[in-house]
């Protein structure tokens, strides 16, 4: 459904950020993308969704394949119009709009204007907690906030959703919720998901697939579950504790020549 | 006698003041959507004036027709300027565009003197009635009209950023410009559909100026003039432009007043709201509007 091949992404034209990255999202799969603090994944979505161009950044090399169209460098209206919405980090509400409001700007894209009022029924369904919340989004809480980004997300009616870090800065139990609503939406409304995280746990948990980056670059793939029980990841994100390796560089290397050489 | 005359002027200042609300409105939509400091406001005043005034007595069309070919006219007319001058200047620093948008003003007064003239024409007359008589005052219809307009100008911005897609993706933009684009918002279309509105509510602003007094180039003057009001609304908010409007406008019929009574300084109506701007820079350089982030990551 969504391929990225080899890609490259330069900021201010000399930049190097991402070095050759490849992934694919199946349709219907929930996918994870982890790695540390500026390996590249925020930057790797937006490639996708087209927004680095906001940042001055470009995708100079490869090229991103979405339902067998090429994406590479298209611009957002566009991409949102073809079924590919990314919610991104620190979910963006517009502060100065209320819960309403903010769903039906998430249905910009759409033509079936006359279903809107119906879709703003059902996403409240999905969220109960924003139904009671009349005043302006920037006075919810940072879970409800996260909850109103995915429901605006909804609005657009997309085939695949990217999530940049929806755990970020919620309480565990929050966090517990969110995964939750992720989970639900992938089987219910069948929406294909790429999720960023931090908390490696919970997303190897929720997801089918899951890719490890680092620098720029994918180092690791797998299955969830096998990732989930590899030694390294476990150490790395995981919370493991023996070892004084820094880096999957001096170690996997092995592994990462079978697949870049 | 001096309180009836108080009181007139203050409820022409009150309508004026509405009007410049108005203008001040058109000002703020630029600015918020595209951060645009657009100098030009008050030329887009004087164009759509003339445009108004040329169809009616160059082709003798009855007002409404002249009215709506003007509004039509000008939503090309802004959108062009934005397509043609604006966008080629997009993240270029905020000075260039300031100095372009400065050019364009001076640029359309003299194109407009060299078309039309430096003198004042007045518009045919459209009511029969030169004033009503509203609560045991003699107001003049075209106040009344004037002062309608302006709040009808005003109710439907509301309900357009309330309600509509284009609104609530302009408000988005303004708001955050990344954030609506990854909602699909085209910041393009938005920036084209600002500077279209604007033009356009600035056109009826110029024309209803140019009823009440006359058409001249100094209905670019007005563009000047929102300053004051739009620095007093604080720069990004368009509620503050409506209220830095009625301010100033009651504000310098007030100073016109004490003027005639007691000061004969004889112009005291055109400057005093330049005090006013230099008094509000110095204690609350953001306005009294002005944006105030909602704060909560
Ligand atoms: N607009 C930009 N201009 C220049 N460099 C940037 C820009 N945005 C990000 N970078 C750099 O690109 C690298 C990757 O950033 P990115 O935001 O993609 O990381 P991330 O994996 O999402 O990190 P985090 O987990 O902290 O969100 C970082 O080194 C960052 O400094
Ligand atoms: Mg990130």
């Amino acid at each position: 459904m969504l391929e990225l091949k080899n890609i490259e992404v330069v900021y201010n034209e000399v930049v190097l950020v991402i070095k050759g990255l490849s992934l694919e999202v199946k349709e219907g799969e929930i996918v994870s993308l982890l790695g540390a603090n500026g390996a590249g994944k925020s930057t790797t979505l937006k490639a996708v969704s087209g927004l680095l161009k906001n940042e001055d950044g470009e995708v100079t090399k490869g090229n991103i394949r979405f339902l067998d169209e090429e994406i590479t460098n298209s611009n957002p209206s566009e991409i949102v119009k073809s079924g590919l919405f990314q919610v991104m980090e620190g979910r963006r509400c517009i502060a100065d709009m209320t819960v309403l409001e903010n769903l039906r700007l998430g249905a910009h894209t759409r033509r079936d204007r006359k279903n809107i009022n119906d879709d703003i029924e059902k996403v409240l369904n999905y969220f109960p907690r924003l139904k009671e919340r009349n005043g302006l989004s920037g006075y919810l809480s940072g879970g409800e906030q996260q909850m109103l980004a995915i429901g605006r997300a909804l609005m657009a009616k997309p085939k695949i959703i990217l999530m940049d870090e929806p755990s970020m800065g919620l309480s565990p139990l929050l966090v517990k919720e969110v995964f939750g609503i992720i989970k639900k939406l992938n089987e219910e409304l069948g929406i294909t998901i790429l999720l960023v995280e931090q908390n490696a746990r919970l997303a190897l948990n929720v997801s089918n697939r899951a890719y490890i980056m680092e620098n720029g670059k994918i180092v690791l793939e797998g299955s969830s579950k096998v990732l989930a029980n590899n030694e390294d990841v476990k150490e790395f994100y995981l919370g493991g504790s023996k070892g004084e390796r820094k880096s999957f560089k001096n170690l996997k290397s092995y592994k990462r020549r079978k697949r870049w050489l | 006698m001096a309180l009836d005359f108080l009181i007139q002027l203050l409820v022409n200042g009150f309508i004026i003041g509405l009007l410049y609300g108005v203008v001040a409105m058109a000002f703020v939509l630029i600015y918020k959507s595209s951060l645009v400091v657009n100098f030009a406001q008050g030329e887009f005043l004087l164009i759509g004036a003339w445009a108004c005034w040329w169809l009616l007595a160059k082709f003798s069309l009855p007002f409404y027709l002249a009215f709506i070919f003007t509004l039509v006219f000008m939503t090309i007319f802004g959108i062009l300027i934005q397509l043609i001058i604006l966008r080629p200047l997009i993240g270029e620093p905020i000075i260039s565009i300031i100095m372009v948008t400065i050019g364009l003003s001076i640029f359309f007064q003299a194109l407009m003197n060299w078309m039309f003239g430096v003198f004042v024409e007045p518009f045919p007359k459209i009511f029969s009635t030169e004033s009503v008589n509203l609560l045991g005052l003699e107001v003049q219809t075209v106040y009344i009209m004037s002062g309608l307009i302006s709040l009808l100008i005003m109710i439907s911005f509301a309900i357009f950023f309330k309600k509509s897609r284009l609104g609530l993706a302009m408000r988005a933009t303004a708001f955050d410009q990344q954030a609506a684009q990854s909602l699909g918002v085209s910041v393009k279309q938005v920036f084209s559909a600002a500077w279209g509105i604007s033009a356009i509510v600035s056109a009826v602003a110029g024309i209803v100026f140019g009823i009440v007094n006359g058409i001249s180039s100094g209905i670019a003057f007005m563009g000047i003039k929102v300053f004051p009001a739009v620095i007093l609304g604080g720069l990004d908010s368009v509620l503050g432009a409506i209220l830095g409007g009625l301010v100033i406008g009651l504000l310098e019929h007030f100073a016109h007043y004490l003027d005639v009574q007691y000061l004969n300084v004889g112009n005291m109506i055109r400057i005093a709201p330049f005090y006013v701007l230099l008094i509000i820079l110095m204690i609350k350089p953001y306005g009294f509007f002005g944006t105030k982030d909602i704060e909560r990551v």
